[in-house]
Protein backbone atom coordinates (compact mmCIF):
# COMPACT_ATOMS: atom_id res chain seq x y z
CA UNK A 1 0.00 0.00 0.00
CA UNK A 2 2.55 2.19 0.85
CA UNK A 3 4.68 1.58 -2.36
CA UNK A 4 4.07 4.24 -4.96
CA UNK A 5 2.47 6.74 -2.69
CA UNK A 6 4.19 9.74 -3.07
CA UNK A 7 2.61 11.86 -0.31
CA UNK A 8 4.19 11.60 3.03
CA UNK A 9 2.22 9.08 4.55
CA UNK A 10 -0.34 6.94 3.31
CA UNK A 11 -4.23 8.53 3.70
CA UNK A 12 -2.56 12.21 3.78
CA UNK A 13 -5.17 14.24 2.91
CA UNK A 14 -7.89 12.26 4.15
CA UNK A 15 -10.31 14.13 6.66
CA UNK A 16 -10.65 12.87 10.00
CA UNK A 17 -12.29 13.59 13.33
CA UNK A 18 -9.38 14.43 15.87
CA UNK A 19 -10.54 16.33 18.22
CA UNK A 20 -13.02 15.10 21.05
CA UNK A 21 -15.68 16.47 23.35
CA UNK A 22 -18.24 15.54 25.95
CA UNK A 23 -21.14 17.49 25.89
CA UNK A 24 -23.44 17.93 29.53
CA UNK A 25 -26.90 18.91 28.92
CA UNK A 26 -27.73 20.56 32.08
CA UNK A 27 -31.41 20.67 30.78
CA UNK A 28 -31.86 16.55 31.35
CA UNK A 29 -29.16 15.84 34.53
CA UNK A 30 -31.04 14.50 37.23
CA UNK A 31 -28.30 15.31 39.68
CA UNK A 32 -28.00 11.41 40.36
CA UNK A 33 -24.28 11.81 40.91
CA UNK A 34 -23.49 8.10 39.20
CA UNK A 35 -20.98 10.76 37.26
CA UNK A 36 -19.02 11.75 40.40
CA UNK A 37 -18.93 8.04 41.75
CA UNK A 38 -18.24 6.72 37.77
CA UNK A 39 -15.01 8.98 38.17
CA UNK A 40 -13.92 8.34 41.36
CA UNK A 41 -14.60 5.02 40.54
CA UNK A 42 -12.32 4.65 37.35
CA UNK A 43 -9.50 7.01 38.81
CA UNK A 44 -9.67 4.82 41.86
CA UNK A 45 -9.48 7.99 44.24
CA UNK A 46 -9.49 7.62 48.01
CA UNK A 47 -12.40 8.86 49.90
CA UNK A 48 -12.71 12.85 49.88
CA UNK A 49 -14.98 14.08 52.72
CA UNK A 50 -18.41 14.84 51.92
CA UNK A 51 -19.45 18.96 53.14
CA UNK A 52 -23.50 19.18 53.85
CA UNK A 53 -24.45 22.91 53.10
CA UNK A 54 -28.29 22.49 53.24
CA UNK A 55 -27.69 21.99 49.02
CA UNK A 56 -27.53 18.69 47.29
CA UNK A 57 -24.28 19.09 46.42
CA UNK A 58 -21.44 17.15 47.71
CA UNK A 59 -19.00 18.97 48.51
CA UNK A 60 -18.68 23.12 47.74
CA UNK A 61 -15.87 22.81 45.37
CA UNK A 62 -13.78 20.17 43.89
CA UNK A 63 -10.99 18.86 45.27
CA UNK A 64 -7.52 17.20 44.23
CA UNK A 65 -9.17 13.38 44.42
CA UNK A 66 -12.85 15.03 43.20
CA UNK A 67 -12.75 15.55 40.21
CA UNK A 68 -16.78 15.82 38.82
CA UNK A 69 -19.00 17.69 40.65
CA UNK A 70 -22.63 18.30 40.00
CA UNK A 71 -23.22 21.72 41.47
CA UNK A 72 -26.87 22.36 42.62
CA UNK A 73 -28.29 26.19 42.62
CA UNK A 74 -31.38 27.56 42.53
CA UNK A 75 -32.36 30.37 40.67
CA UNK A 76 -34.93 32.67 41.35
CA UNK A 77 -36.61 34.16 37.60
CA UNK A 78 -37.93 37.73 37.24
CA UNK A 79 -41.37 36.03 37.39
CA UNK A 80 -41.02 34.64 40.65
CA UNK A 81 -40.65 31.22 39.75
CA UNK A 82 -37.66 29.18 40.98
CA UNK A 83 -35.34 26.94 38.66
CA UNK A 84 -33.38 24.26 40.33
CA UNK A 85 -30.22 23.70 38.12
CA UNK A 86 -27.76 21.34 37.69
CA UNK A 87 -24.44 21.42 36.08
CA UNK A 88 -21.75 18.84 35.93
CA UNK A 89 -18.76 21.00 37.02
CA UNK A 90 -15.27 19.50 35.84
CA UNK A 91 -11.99 20.73 33.73
CA UNK A 92 -13.49 22.02 30.77
CA UNK A 93 -10.34 21.29 28.17
CA UNK A 94 -10.05 24.46 26.56
CA UNK A 95 -8.53 24.55 22.94
CA UNK A 96 -6.24 27.59 24.96
CA UNK A 97 -5.49 26.46 28.27
CA UNK A 98 -4.83 29.02 30.83
CA UNK A 99 -3.73 26.56 33.28
CA UNK A 100 -0.75 25.81 30.21
CA UNK A 101 0.22 28.85 29.89
CA UNK A 102 0.85 29.41 33.42
CA UNK A 103 2.48 26.64 33.87
CA UNK A 104 6.49 26.60 34.46
CA UNK A 105 7.33 23.18 34.37
CA UNK A 106 7.79 20.82 30.89
CA UNK A 107 5.44 18.18 30.02
CA UNK A 108 3.57 18.89 33.55
CA UNK A 109 0.85 20.03 31.50
CA UNK A 110 0.34 18.73 27.78
CA UNK A 111 -2.61 18.98 25.60
CA UNK A 112 -2.84 16.41 23.09
CA UNK A 113 -3.93 16.68 19.43
CA UNK A 114 -7.38 15.16 20.34
CA UNK A 115 -7.96 18.02 22.69
CA UNK A 116 -7.64 16.81 25.70
CA UNK A 117 -5.51 18.96 28.65
CA UNK A 118 -3.66 16.47 31.23
CA UNK A 119 -1.61 16.83 34.19
CA UNK A 120 1.09 14.63 34.47
CA UNK A 121 1.61 14.20 38.03
CA UNK A 122 5.32 13.30 37.88
CA UNK A 123 6.55 16.55 36.01
CA UNK A 124 4.81 18.72 38.11
CA UNK A 125 6.43 21.34 40.55
CA UNK A 126 3.84 22.54 42.79
CA UNK A 127 3.44 25.90 42.22
CA UNK A 128 0.08 26.35 41.10
CA UNK A 129 0.47 29.22 38.90
CA UNK A 130 -2.47 26.59 36.75
CA UNK A 131 -4.71 27.24 39.70
CA UNK A 132 -4.24 31.67 38.77
CA UNK A 133 -4.41 30.81 34.99
CA UNK A 134 -7.45 28.83 34.73
CA UNK A 135 -10.50 30.77 34.55
CA UNK A 136 -12.86 27.53 35.69
CA UNK A 137 -11.42 27.63 38.92
CA UNK A 138 -10.32 23.73 38.19
CA UNK A 139 -6.90 22.92 39.21
CA UNK A 140 -6.54 21.48 42.84
CA UNK A 141 -3.17 21.19 44.90
CA UNK A 142 -2.82 18.69 47.25
CA UNK A 143 -0.59 19.91 49.98
CA UNK A 144 0.46 16.02 51.20
CA UNK A 145 1.95 15.27 47.50
CA UNK A 146 2.49 19.24 46.48
CA UNK A 147 1.41 18.19 43.16
CA UNK A 148 -2.29 19.51 41.43
CA UNK A 149 -4.75 17.29 39.89
CA UNK A 150 -7.73 17.56 37.74
CA UNK A 151 -10.45 15.77 35.25
CA UNK A 152 -8.26 14.17 32.49
CA UNK A 153 -11.16 13.38 30.63
CA UNK A 154 -10.50 10.03 31.05
CA UNK A 155 -7.46 10.00 28.70
CA UNK A 156 -6.36 6.83 29.59
CA UNK A 157 -9.83 5.07 28.53
CA UNK A 158 -10.30 7.61 25.47
CA UNK A 159 -7.20 6.54 24.35
CA UNK A 160 -8.30 2.67 24.47
CA UNK A 161 -11.47 4.58 22.44
CA UNK A 162 -13.72 4.54 25.42
CA UNK A 163 -15.49 7.22 26.63
CA UNK A 164 -14.88 8.87 29.65
CA UNK A 165 -16.04 7.30 33.02
CA UNK A 166 -18.77 9.62 33.68
CA UNK A 167 -20.33 9.33 30.50
CA UNK A 168 -20.39 5.61 30.81
CA UNK A 169 -21.96 5.91 33.97
CA UNK A 170 -25.16 8.75 33.04
CA UNK A 171 -28.50 7.16 33.33
CA UNK A 172 -30.33 9.97 31.01
CA UNK A 173 -27.91 10.16 28.38
CA UNK A 174 -27.69 13.53 29.71
CA UNK A 175 -23.93 13.29 28.77
CA UNK A 176 -22.67 12.68 25.77
CA UNK A 177 -19.01 11.69 23.91
CA UNK A 178 -17.30 11.75 20.45
CA UNK A 179 -16.25 14.32 17.96
CA UNK A 180 -16.30 18.19 18.94
CA UNK A 181 -18.13 18.46 15.29
CA UNK A 182 -20.50 15.95 16.47
CA UNK A 183 -21.16 17.20 20.25
CA UNK A 184 -21.53 20.86 18.69
CA UNK A 185 -24.13 19.78 15.72
CA UNK A 186 -26.10 18.16 18.59
CA UNK A 187 -25.93 20.59 21.47
CA UNK A 188 -27.40 23.12 18.74
CA UNK A 189 -29.84 20.96 17.53
CA UNK A 190 -31.51 20.73 20.95
CA UNK A 191 -30.75 23.82 22.20
CA UNK A 192 -32.85 25.01 18.98
CA UNK A 193 -35.59 22.13 20.01
CA UNK A 194 -35.61 23.87 23.53
CA UNK A 195 -35.72 27.17 21.97
CA UNK A 196 -39.11 25.91 19.50
CA UNK A 197 -40.43 23.35 21.90
CA UNK A 198 -39.85 23.95 25.13
CA UNK A 199 -40.23 28.01 25.31
CA UNK A 200 -36.40 28.13 26.84
CA UNK A 201 -36.07 31.34 24.70
CA UNK A 202 -32.38 32.25 25.43
CA UNK A 203 -31.16 28.45 25.34
CA UNK A 204 -28.08 27.86 23.89
CA UNK A 205 -24.92 26.55 23.66
CA UNK A 206 -21.90 27.21 26.29
CA UNK A 207 -18.37 26.52 24.38
CA UNK A 208 -16.57 29.87 25.16
CA UNK A 209 -14.54 31.45 22.57
CA UNK A 210 -12.24 33.33 24.67
CA UNK A 211 -10.59 30.34 25.83
CA UNK A 212 -10.48 28.89 21.97
CA UNK A 213 -13.73 26.98 22.33
CA UNK A 214 -13.65 23.54 24.90
CA UNK A 215 -13.97 20.41 24.79
CA UNK A 216 -16.51 20.17 27.21
CA UNK A 217 -19.71 22.09 26.03
CA UNK A 218 -22.69 22.81 27.77
CA UNK A 219 -26.52 23.08 26.64
CA UNK A 220 -27.70 26.08 28.88
CA UNK A 221 -31.62 26.79 29.44
CA UNK A 222 -30.13 30.31 29.33
CA UNK A 223 -26.91 30.79 27.51
CA UNK A 224 -27.00 34.62 28.72
CA UNK A 225 -26.48 34.08 32.05
CA UNK A 226 -24.16 31.22 32.68
CA UNK A 227 -22.99 32.71 35.95
CA UNK A 228 -26.51 31.29 37.73
CA UNK A 229 -24.50 27.57 37.27
CA UNK A 230 -22.50 27.97 39.91
CA UNK A 231 -20.13 30.68 38.68
CA UNK A 232 -19.69 29.51 35.13
CA UNK A 233 -18.09 32.35 33.73
CA UNK A 234 -19.53 34.06 30.81
CA UNK A 235 -16.67 35.45 29.14
CA UNK A 236 -13.86 33.30 30.78
CA UNK A 237 -10.02 34.66 30.31
CA UNK A 238 -6.76 34.07 31.29
CA UNK A 239 -4.51 36.69 33.27
CA UNK A 240 -2.36 38.70 30.49
CA UNK A 241 0.24 37.55 33.14
CA UNK A 242 0.50 34.04 31.80
CA UNK A 243 0.08 35.13 28.32
CA UNK A 244 2.05 38.46 26.81
CA UNK A 245 3.71 38.60 30.01
CA UNK A 246 5.19 35.32 29.71
CA UNK A 247 5.22 34.66 26.42
CA UNK A 248 7.33 38.17 25.04
CA UNK A 249 8.37 40.07 28.08
CA UNK A 250 10.08 37.73 29.93
CA UNK A 251 12.42 36.61 27.02
CA UNK A 252 12.78 40.19 25.57
CA UNK A 253 13.99 41.50 29.12
CA UNK A 254 16.04 37.85 29.82
CA UNK A 255 18.22 38.90 26.14
CA UNK A 256 18.61 42.50 27.62
CA UNK A 257 19.96 41.43 30.76
CA UNK A 258 22.19 38.63 28.94
CA UNK A 259 22.97 41.59 26.49
CA UNK A 260 23.48 44.27 29.45
CA UNK A 261 26.12 41.57 30.45
CA UNK A 262 27.88 41.75 27.43
CA UNK A 263 27.93 45.31 27.89
CA UNK A 264 29.89 45.42 30.94
CA UNK A 265 32.18 43.11 29.36
CA UNK A 266 32.73 45.81 26.49
CA UNK A 267 32.33 48.51 28.54
CA UNK A 268 35.77 47.27 30.40
CA UNK A 269 37.42 46.34 26.59
CA UNK A 270 36.39 49.31 25.60
CA UNK A 271 36.64 52.42 28.65
CA UNK A 272 39.26 49.81 30.93
CA UNK A 273 39.21 50.26 34.62
CA UNK A 274 39.36 53.07 37.12
CA UNK A 275 42.65 52.32 38.69
CA UNK A 276 43.40 53.73 42.37
CA UNK A 277 45.50 56.87 42.23
CA UNK A 278 48.93 56.94 44.39
CA UNK A 279 47.90 59.94 47.17
CA UNK A 280 50.45 62.75 47.14
CA UNK A 281 53.20 61.39 49.84
CA UNK A 282 52.61 63.22 53.12
CA UNK A 283 56.39 63.98 53.68
CA UNK A 284 56.73 65.98 50.17
CA UNK A 285 53.30 67.34 50.59
CA UNK A 286 53.94 69.14 53.85
CA UNK A 287 57.83 70.21 53.16
CA UNK A 288 56.46 72.29 49.75
CA UNK A 289 53.48 73.25 51.67
CA UNK A 290 55.81 74.79 54.18
CA UNK A 291 58.19 76.32 51.81
CA UNK A 292 55.81 77.61 48.91
CA UNK B 1 9.58 44.88 68.46
CA UNK B 2 10.66 48.75 69.55
CA UNK B 3 13.21 50.24 67.69
CA UNK B 4 15.47 50.30 71.03
CA UNK B 5 14.96 46.34 70.73
CA UNK B 6 16.29 46.50 67.67
CA UNK B 7 19.21 48.27 68.09
CA UNK B 8 20.03 46.43 70.91
CA UNK B 9 20.01 43.18 68.96
CA UNK B 10 22.38 44.53 65.99
CA UNK B 11 24.78 45.71 68.84
CA UNK B 12 24.97 42.06 70.02
CA UNK B 13 24.97 40.64 66.51
CA UNK B 14 27.86 42.55 65.75
CA UNK B 15 29.61 42.47 69.11
CA UNK B 16 29.17 38.78 69.09
CA UNK B 17 30.14 38.46 65.01
CA UNK B 18 33.26 40.89 65.83
CA UNK B 19 34.75 38.84 68.64
CA UNK B 20 34.45 35.83 66.31
CA UNK B 21 37.25 37.20 63.21
CA UNK B 22 39.27 39.92 62.55
CA UNK B 23 40.11 42.63 60.27
CA UNK B 24 44.18 43.14 59.78
CA UNK B 25 45.13 46.56 58.37
CA UNK B 26 48.63 46.20 57.15
CA UNK B 27 50.42 49.74 56.47
CA UNK B 28 49.43 52.44 54.14
CA UNK B 29 45.66 50.80 54.52
CA UNK B 30 42.30 51.83 56.10
CA UNK B 31 39.82 49.20 57.69
CA UNK B 32 36.61 49.46 55.01
CA UNK B 33 34.16 46.61 56.22
CA UNK B 34 34.36 45.46 59.55
CA UNK B 35 34.00 41.50 60.06
CA UNK B 36 30.51 41.97 61.08
CA UNK B 37 29.46 43.90 57.72
CA UNK B 38 31.52 41.01 55.67
CA UNK B 39 29.32 38.48 56.92
CA UNK B 40 26.47 39.61 56.82
CA UNK B 41 27.50 40.81 53.13
CA UNK B 42 28.22 37.46 52.27
CA UNK B 43 25.19 35.97 53.43
CA UNK B 44 23.32 38.06 51.64
CA UNK B 45 25.31 37.05 48.30
CA UNK B 46 25.33 33.46 48.61
CA UNK B 47 21.18 33.16 49.47
CA UNK B 48 20.73 35.77 47.10
CA UNK B 49 22.41 33.52 44.31
CA UNK B 50 20.51 30.21 45.55
CA UNK B 51 17.50 32.35 45.28
CA UNK B 52 18.25 33.62 41.58
CA UNK B 53 19.33 30.14 40.60
CA UNK B 54 16.37 28.37 41.71
CA UNK B 55 14.35 31.25 40.49
CA UNK B 56 15.65 30.65 36.99
CA UNK B 57 13.71 27.81 36.20
CA UNK B 58 10.54 29.16 37.41
CA UNK B 59 11.48 32.06 35.65
CA UNK B 60 12.38 30.60 31.82
CA UNK B 61 12.36 27.11 31.89
CA UNK B 62 12.43 26.90 28.02
CA UNK B 63 15.82 28.61 28.85
CA UNK B 64 17.20 27.83 32.63
CA UNK B 65 15.83 24.37 32.67
CA UNK B 66 19.35 23.22 32.89
CA UNK B 67 19.86 25.56 36.50
CA UNK B 68 16.59 23.17 38.10
CA UNK B 69 18.96 19.77 38.71
CA UNK B 70 21.19 22.11 40.82
CA UNK B 71 18.67 22.03 43.42
CA UNK B 72 17.79 18.31 42.60
CA UNK B 73 14.83 18.88 40.22
CA UNK B 74 12.31 21.69 39.80
CA UNK B 75 9.91 20.38 42.28
CA UNK B 76 12.98 20.69 45.06
CA UNK B 77 13.41 24.15 42.98
CA UNK B 78 9.43 25.07 43.83
CA UNK B 79 10.24 24.23 47.98
CA UNK B 80 13.49 25.68 48.48
CA UNK B 81 13.09 28.96 46.50
CA UNK B 82 10.83 30.70 49.10
CA UNK B 83 13.10 29.53 51.57
CA UNK B 84 16.00 30.88 50.39
CA UNK B 85 14.71 34.34 49.47
CA UNK B 86 13.30 34.18 53.43
CA UNK B 87 16.90 34.03 54.06
CA UNK B 88 18.05 36.62 51.53
CA UNK B 89 15.33 39.10 53.44
CA UNK B 90 16.25 38.71 56.65
CA UNK B 91 20.09 38.84 56.21
CA UNK B 92 19.61 42.25 54.04
CA UNK B 93 17.33 43.12 56.73
CA UNK B 94 20.47 42.89 59.08
CA UNK B 95 22.38 44.51 56.69
CA UNK B 96 20.18 47.21 56.04
CA UNK B 97 19.91 48.26 59.68
CA UNK B 98 23.85 47.77 59.51
CA UNK B 99 24.42 50.13 56.79
CA UNK B 100 21.08 52.40 57.40
CA UNK B 101 23.48 55.67 58.71
CA UNK B 102 26.06 55.77 55.93
CA UNK B 103 23.18 55.21 53.14
CA UNK B 104 21.01 58.11 53.44
CA UNK B 105 21.09 60.54 50.71
CA UNK B 106 23.40 63.83 50.59
CA UNK B 107 23.12 66.53 48.36
CA UNK B 108 26.48 65.37 47.26
CA UNK B 109 24.68 62.09 45.97
CA UNK B 110 22.56 64.25 43.23
CA UNK B 111 25.77 66.34 42.18
CA UNK B 112 27.32 62.34 41.95
CA UNK B 113 24.49 61.42 39.64
CA UNK B 114 24.89 63.89 37.42
CA UNK B 115 28.03 63.52 36.77
CA UNK B 116 27.52 59.89 36.42
CA UNK B 117 28.74 59.03 32.62
CA UNK B 118 31.53 60.85 33.35
CA UNK B 119 32.33 58.75 36.57
CA UNK B 120 31.64 54.99 34.91
CA UNK B 121 33.09 56.15 31.62
CA UNK B 122 36.44 56.71 33.67
CA UNK B 123 36.75 60.55 31.97
CA UNK B 124 36.53 61.47 35.82
CA UNK B 125 39.62 59.81 36.96
CA UNK B 126 38.65 60.40 40.79
CA UNK B 127 35.20 60.41 42.41
CA UNK B 128 34.06 63.99 43.80
CA UNK B 129 35.75 65.13 46.53
CA UNK B 130 32.39 65.22 48.26
CA UNK B 131 31.82 61.35 47.71
CA UNK B 132 31.46 59.90 51.56
CA UNK B 133 31.70 56.02 52.72
CA UNK B 134 29.61 55.34 49.55
CA UNK B 135 28.98 56.88 46.56
CA UNK B 136 25.44 57.26 45.17
CA UNK B 137 25.51 54.77 43.16
CA UNK B 138 25.97 52.71 46.14
CA UNK B 139 23.11 53.92 47.70
CA UNK B 140 21.00 53.88 45.09
CA UNK B 141 21.70 50.18 44.67
CA UNK B 142 21.17 49.93 48.37
CA UNK B 143 17.05 51.49 48.26
CA UNK B 144 16.41 49.55 45.09
CA UNK B 145 16.95 46.36 47.20
CA UNK B 146 15.12 47.88 49.87
CA UNK B 147 12.07 48.33 47.57
CA UNK B 148 12.94 45.22 45.68
CA UNK B 149 12.82 43.34 49.08
CA UNK B 150 9.28 44.66 49.93
CA UNK B 151 7.64 43.34 46.83
CA UNK B 152 9.26 40.22 47.36
CA UNK B 153 8.21 39.66 50.52
CA UNK B 154 4.28 40.80 49.19
CA UNK B 155 4.44 39.09 45.56
CA UNK B 156 6.47 36.25 47.15
CA UNK B 157 4.06 35.67 50.19
CA UNK B 158 0.62 35.63 48.00
CA UNK B 159 2.97 33.06 45.37
CA UNK B 160 3.96 31.25 48.11
CA UNK B 161 0.47 30.50 49.55
CA UNK B 162 -0.79 30.13 46.03
CA UNK B 163 -3.94 31.00 44.19
CA UNK B 164 -6.62 29.14 46.34
CA UNK B 165 -5.45 30.80 49.45
CA UNK B 166 -5.09 34.35 47.57
CA UNK B 167 -7.59 34.08 44.71
CA UNK B 168 -5.66 33.80 40.93
CA UNK B 169 -5.61 37.98 40.16
CA UNK B 170 -3.26 38.76 43.26
CA UNK B 171 -1.13 35.57 42.09
CA UNK B 172 -0.86 36.56 38.37
CA UNK B 173 -0.01 40.02 39.48
CA UNK B 174 2.13 39.16 42.19
CA UNK B 175 3.90 36.83 39.44
CA UNK B 176 4.60 40.15 37.12
CA UNK B 177 5.97 42.20 40.03
CA UNK B 178 8.08 39.20 41.47
CA UNK B 179 9.51 39.02 37.60
CA UNK B 180 10.19 42.41 37.29
CA UNK B 181 12.09 42.95 41.31
CA UNK B 182 14.20 39.91 40.29
CA UNK B 183 15.30 41.53 36.83
CA UNK B 184 15.78 44.69 38.18
CA UNK B 185 18.02 43.45 41.23
CA UNK B 186 19.61 40.99 38.66
CA UNK B 187 20.64 43.79 35.94
CA UNK B 188 21.89 46.26 39.55
CA UNK B 189 23.96 42.95 40.81
CA UNK B 190 26.19 42.67 36.97
CA UNK B 191 26.96 46.49 37.57
CA UNK B 192 27.64 45.89 40.95
CA UNK B 193 29.91 42.75 40.60
CA UNK B 194 31.91 44.24 37.82
CA UNK B 195 32.74 47.46 39.61
CA UNK B 196 33.73 46.13 42.49
CA UNK B 197 35.99 43.26 41.05
CA UNK B 198 37.45 45.07 37.50
CA UNK B 199 35.79 47.82 37.21
CA UNK B 200 38.02 49.71 40.15
CA UNK B 201 40.43 47.83 40.93
CA UNK B 202 41.06 47.35 45.20
CA UNK B 203 37.49 47.22 45.74
CA UNK B 204 36.81 43.18 46.23
CA UNK B 205 39.58 43.27 49.21
CA UNK B 206 37.10 45.21 51.13
CA UNK B 207 34.41 42.90 51.60
CA UNK B 208 37.21 39.99 51.64
CA UNK B 209 39.37 41.25 53.97
CA UNK B 210 38.16 44.69 55.08
CA UNK B 211 40.86 46.97 54.13
CA UNK B 212 41.86 49.20 51.72
CA UNK B 213 44.68 51.04 50.39
CA UNK B 214 44.83 54.85 51.10
CA UNK B 215 45.10 55.26 47.74
CA UNK B 216 41.46 53.73 47.22
CA UNK B 217 40.08 55.56 49.45
CA UNK B 218 41.99 58.66 48.25
CA UNK B 219 40.68 58.20 44.66
CA UNK B 220 37.12 56.72 44.96
CA UNK B 221 35.88 58.10 48.35
CA UNK B 222 37.64 61.50 49.22
CA UNK B 223 35.57 62.42 51.65
CA UNK B 224 36.07 59.21 53.72
CA UNK B 225 39.52 59.60 53.39
CA UNK B 226 39.60 63.15 54.40
CA UNK B 227 37.40 61.68 57.46
CA UNK B 228 39.15 58.91 58.45
CA UNK B 229 43.14 60.16 57.56
CA UNK B 230 42.44 63.53 58.69
CA UNK B 231 44.03 64.88 55.42
CA UNK B 232 42.13 66.73 53.17
CA UNK B 233 42.40 65.30 49.40
CA UNK B 234 41.96 68.36 47.32
CA UNK B 235 44.29 70.69 49.05
CA UNK B 236 46.70 67.70 49.32
CA UNK B 237 46.15 67.11 45.74
CA UNK B 238 46.87 70.98 45.10
CA UNK B 239 49.45 70.61 47.29
CA UNK B 240 51.03 68.22 45.31
CA UNK B 241 50.91 69.76 42.04
CA UNK B 242 52.46 72.88 43.72
CA UNK B 243 55.21 70.08 44.90
CA UNK B 244 55.89 68.93 41.36
CA UNK B 245 55.74 72.55 40.15
CA UNK B 246 58.79 73.51 42.74
CA UNK B 247 60.64 70.31 41.51
CA UNK B 248 60.74 70.99 37.79
CA UNK B 249 61.10 74.77 38.29
CA UNK B 250 65.42 74.33 38.48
Amino acid sequence: MISGHSNPSPGFGMQRDLEVCKLVDTTTCIGCKACEVACVEWNNMPFTPTTFDNTYQTMPETAPHFWNLIKFNEHQNPDGTIQWLMRKDQCMHCADPGCLHACPADGAIVKYANGIVDFNEENCIGCEFCVSGCPFNIPRFNPSTKRVYKCTLCSDRVGEGLEPACVKACPTGCLKFGSKEDMTFIAKERAKQLRDNFGWQNAGVYDPQSVGGTHVIYVLHDATDPERYGNLPKNPTIPWSYTWWKWLFKPVIGTFALLGGLGILFHHVTNGPRVPQPEPPEKDVVDVGGHP
Amino acid sequence: MSSRAIENFDEKARDTIERAGRTTIYHGELLRHPVYTRVLHWSVAVFFFLALFSGFGIYLPWLFRWFTPIFGGGQLSRIMHPYFGVAFVCFFALQALNFLQPMLWAPGDTRWMRNVKAIASGEEKMDPPETGFFNAGQKVMFWEIVAGCIVYIISGTILWAGAQTFGRIPVAVSYVLHDISAVIMLGGIFIHIYQSTFGEPGTFDAMIRGAVSEAWAWTFHPAWYKQVTGRDPEQACEEARRNMAARSKP
